[in-house]
């Protein structure tokens, strides 16, 4: 049997699945259900000073028959009395003292921050997360996001939560940035122990077309929400990367959040440098339960691969990650299509045809749908093969002999780069392209 | 008139029996599987006589862990693969999908259980191992689904586990009774094997426990017994020209279709006589072997039925006719004469002078199967009800404390899927009676 249990930046958890820090982690009634269905840890929704929230609250992306592929909220930070949620937090810990209960904290003064770390820390939790993220009405106030968006900010108050702070501190950063290095190194340079990411980003997820107002809609108005959910999967894994591969950074741990729903998802956080997840959207969709397909996925993934533990296969992708510039150049492949599985749906011929690059050929005889793949215009863009309904019908296949390896960055060191389309080195300049007059030969 | 050719080859069999719930192919799976909205406390799950956690093993599937979802599967219910063929879905999970409520399909549950324990199976994935030895053995009578299933559960807590088959080969009546187009004689056979390897299961075939003196050699060898003998042979109606050479019970028949397949004639004309679902397999086979006239005949009206409606449809779209309200009086070398019935206030009354023959070459009686009281009686303290079934109480314990048991023998006959929770959960109780005598 696998081993799951991880020891984050000190704080000891049975698994890496966490519970975000949200709705699910309110209160100690729905910590200790997660708990007992099995999840690791759970980030308590944060703790603060006093707001109110509005209603509505939530809209959501649904993408035709898949409802909250996307997710939005306007939600703030707890609005439940901090002793409650000090007491509860005890209260959990004594039932389950080998998970992982981290408080997630949000407040204003140094004072504020020094004394509100004194009473989790009183109250057993084993972590600290502090929430620069999010990017509604709580930045109008100066915090969240407010912080997160200005390295400097962030900074000065990681050092004031580590002046006194005697459990792990993990800052959670926003992604409401263009580089998220800057703030991830602001916190390491503060002193933080580990890092989590990504918060919500900011969105409108649609407009009401009969009230003129945004999604979730508040008497009438509405303001900027939070996205989350399998939609910011890919955003949250490529900040996951940039973190993941700093040499200033790496060494610290990250906490991966952000659209995971499946055991793949969290294998792919992991293989990114991600040594916990965090789980919110697919917790409000389905329930706790759905840790128990993340368990047997992540389980069945490391006894095929035979790993012993999450460490022997962490950060395993990054070094596959690389800049553009050192992709080779003399990789090709073609699509292939298998006529036995082929519907003739002719969706590859529209969007190749339309979409890229006219290498797909529709048969003229009566009747035949199906495509044609002209090899020598495809460029292996791989279009077809992501529209086609049917598993394993296109696949892309390699046509060189692997032999060649040459890169952009290798050209650029050799003085070997076109300047000119008109020149033989230069992409582009054989590709055919039908003439502008056959685009006519479509009417009908 | 029925549709069906008569099959002169294997091929030709096996177009006419063509699976009614084909392996999925994984485009099928995956959209399938999409669907499922992962119900909270699903009413699928409440409804599968295994409880089997169906959205879990569903997202499983569609997360590509197909291995983990047969794991799921296999956990819950032993004949998981037999089961996703076999099981009458839409009177079980399909039918408690949500999905009805909203008038559309209910999620393919039972072909997608098909389709992950498929996957383990082809790729000979193991999932479980025997537990430690523990000393003890447990004898098992049949080797049913109920037997089975006993065995599995028993091997993984460390028992070792002798099952006694009378027949030739194992698995009961899901070889030997199942309609042909249901599961295939291979597929039954993988999924033992399958699980024989992972378990070492011991068969003993061709060995039935009849006389005391077997019953007293078993009670000496053996810390306890489970009996998996479902019910027996086709009962005797007591009608004149029942013993005519042309007459056969239903089961009996079945039977034949399963080992002879193509090699297995059927003449121009068959009646059969019932109105349960094994009468509805036998009248549909019937066609698919190439019977010309096919007419299935019981004796009240079609509401009173034993059989699930799509049971009925089944073998009506094959091209079997129905007679109601039509009681069979005796049999001849040409026919069957009927009388007509009508029910009144719930209670049969036959109409005077109203009856008539039906031709027929081949006569199968669908009207239910005896039970093997006779056997069961041999057995010291064994009590059954007044319809021979094994009395049992909440751990599956008979009256005769060392003895267990479940399936079709304590039902009276269910489905497959029932046997499978019998056995599963007559272990759990054999394992605390004899945890519990050896503290004493
Ligand atoms: C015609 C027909 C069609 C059916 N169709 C379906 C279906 O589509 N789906 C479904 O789920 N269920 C179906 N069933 C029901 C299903 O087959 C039974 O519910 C199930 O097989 C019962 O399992 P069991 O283990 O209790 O008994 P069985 O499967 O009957 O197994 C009992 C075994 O014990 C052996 N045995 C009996 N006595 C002795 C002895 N003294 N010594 C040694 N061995 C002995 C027998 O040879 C047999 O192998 C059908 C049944 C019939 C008759
Ligand atoms: C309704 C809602 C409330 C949230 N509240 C908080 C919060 O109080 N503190 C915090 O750090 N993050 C909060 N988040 C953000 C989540 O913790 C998480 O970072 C984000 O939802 C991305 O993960 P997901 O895609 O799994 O939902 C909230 C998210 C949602 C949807
Ligand atoms: S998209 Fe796929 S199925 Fe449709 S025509 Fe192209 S190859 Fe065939
Ligand atoms: S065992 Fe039968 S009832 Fe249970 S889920 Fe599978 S097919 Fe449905
Ligand atoms: S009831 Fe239907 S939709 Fe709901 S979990 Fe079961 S199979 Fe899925």
């Amino acid at each position: 049997m696998p081993d799951l249990s991880i020891n984050f930046a000190g704080i000891k958890s049975p698994n890496p699945f966490w519970l975000a820090s949200a709705p699910p982690t309110n209160s100690g009634y729905q910590v200790m259900k997660a708990f007992d269905a099995g999840w690791g840890g759970a980030v308590w929704k944060t703790l603060g000073v006093p707001i109110i929230n509005v209603s509505s609250r939530y809209g959501s992306v649904n993408y035709r028959d898949t409802r909250m592929a996307g997710f939005n909220n306007i939600e703030l930070i707890t609005d439940r009395p901090l002793v409650d949620n000090l007491k509860e937090i005890e209260e959990v810990k004594k039932y389950f003292p080998d998970h992982a209960v981290i408080a997630s904290l949000m407040v204003e003064t140094k004072e504020q921050w020094h004394q509100i770390i004194k009473d989790v820390e009183n109250a057993g939790a084993d972590g600290i997360e502090l929430n620069f993220g999010c990017p509604h009405g709580m930045c109008e106030r100066g915090m969240g996001s407010a912080v997160g968006q200005e390295p400097a900010v962030l900074k000065t108050i990681v050092e004031w939560v580590m002046e006194v702070a005697q459990i792990p501190v993990i800052t959670k950063l926003t992604p409401n940035i263009s580089h998220i290095v800057d703030p991830g190194l602001a916190a390491v340079q503060g002193g933080t122990d580990a890092l989590s990411l990504i918060n919500t980003i900011k969105s409108i997820v649609g407009i009401d077309l009969d009230t003129y107002a945004p999604y979730p809609v508040v008497d009438g108005k509405g303001t900027n929400g939070g996205y989350c959910g399998p939609a910011v999967k890919p955003i949250a894994l490529e900040m996951l990367k940039n973190l993941a591969q700093h040499p200033d950074i790496k060494s610290t741990p990250i906490s991966g959040i952000g659209g995971i729903e499946t055991w793949r998802d969290v294998v792919e956080f992991i293989l990114l440098g991600a040594s916990s997840v965090q789980v919110c959207t697919a917790v409000m969709h389905y329930g706790f339960g759905i840790v128990r397909e993340m368990q047997s996925g992540l389980e069945e993934f490391m006894r095929e691969k035979g790993y012993n533990n999450i460490y022997d296969f962490l950060g395993k992708a990054l070094p596959n990650v690389t800049e553009w510039k050192h992709l080779n150049l003399k990789h090709k492949v073609v699509a292939e299509i298998d006529k036995d599985k082929c519907v003739g749906c002719d969706l590859c011929y529209i969007a190749c045809d339309d979409g890229a690059h006219q290498a797909i050929r529709i048969p003229t005889e009566n009747g035949n749908r199906i495509p044609e793949i002209i090899e020598e215009n495809c460029v292996g863009c791989n279009l077809c093969s992501l529209v086609c309904p049917v598993e394993n019908c296109i696949s892309m296949v390699q046509k060189d002999d692997g032999s060649k390896h040459l890169t952009w960055a290798e050209e650029t060191d050799a003085g070997n780069i076109p300047t000119t389309f008109n020149d033989d080195r230069a992409g582009g300049k054989h590709h055919f392209v039908p003439t502008v007059q056959d685009a006519l030969k479509h009417r009908k | 008139m029925s549709e069906y050719k008569r099959p002169t080859s294997e091929a030709e069999f096996e177009s006419n029996f063509a699976q009614k719930k084909p392996l999925m192919n994984p485009t099928e799976a995956y959209f399938e599987s999409s669907r499922c909205l992962y119900c909270y406390d699903a009413p699928c799950i409440q409804a599968c006589p295994t409880g089997i956690d169906i959205p879990l093993f569903i997202k499983q599937i569609h997360t590509g862990n197909l291995t983990g979802s047969a794991r799921t599967i296999f956990e819950s219910n032993w004949l998981g693969n037999a089961c996703g063929k076999i099981c009458p879905t839409g009177v079980l999970c399909e039918g408690a999908c949500v999905y009805n409520h909203q008038d559309v399909p209910p999620i393919q549950i039972g072909r997608l259980q098909n389709y992950a324990t498929n996957h383990a199976m082809k790729k000979n994935i193991n999932l479980f191992s025997p537990g430690e030895d523990n000393g003890r053995k447990v004898a098992i009578i049949g080797s049913g689904p109920a037997g089975i299933a006993c065995a599995c559960e028993l091997r993984t807590m460390g028992y070792a586990v002798d099952i006694y088959e009378a027949k030739e080969k194992p698995t009961g009546l899901t070889l030997y009774g199942i309609a042909a187009y249901k599961i295939t004689n291979e597929e039954v056979l993988d999924e033992l094997e399958y699980l024989k390897n992972q378990l070492n299961l011991n068969f003993i075939c061709n060995h039935p426990i009849q006389t005391e003196a077997d019953i007293a050699k078993l009670e000496a060898n053996y810390d306890a017994i489970f009996l998996g003998v479902g019910i027996g042979p086709t009962a005797s109606l007591g009608m004149e020209g029942e013993d005519l050479p042309h007459v056969v019970g239903a089961v009996e028949f079945i039977e034949d279709v399963r080992m002879k397949h193509h090699e297995m004639t059927v003449p121009k004309k068959v009646v059969v006589i019932g109105g349960g679902n094994t009468a509805m397999d036998a009248a549909s086979q019937s066609a698919r072997l190439g019977a010309e006239t096919v007419t299935l005949a019981y004796r009240r009206g079609k509401e009173s039925m034993g059989a699930y409606g799509f049971e009925y449809k089944l073998a009506i779209s094959a091209g079997v006719d129905s007679l109601f309200n039509a009681q069979p009086v005796s049999i001849h070398s040409n026919g069957v004469r009927f009388i007509k019935t009508q029910a009144t206030n719930g209670k049969l009354e036959y109409i005077s002078g109203s009856e008539f023959d039906v031709e027929a070459d081949l006569v199968i009686k669908a009207t239910g199967q005896a039970k093997h009281g006779s056997f069961l009686n041999k057995i010291n303290n064994l009590n059954l009800d007044n319809k021979n079934r094994i009395i049992i109480n909440d751990s599956f314990q008979c009256t005769n404390p060392k003895y267990f048991a479940g399936g079709d023998a304590v039902n009276g006959g269910a489905e497959v899927v029932n046997a499978a929770y019998d056995g599963k959960m007559a272990a759990i109780g054999i394992d605390k009676f004899i945890n519990n005598t050896i503290v004493q």
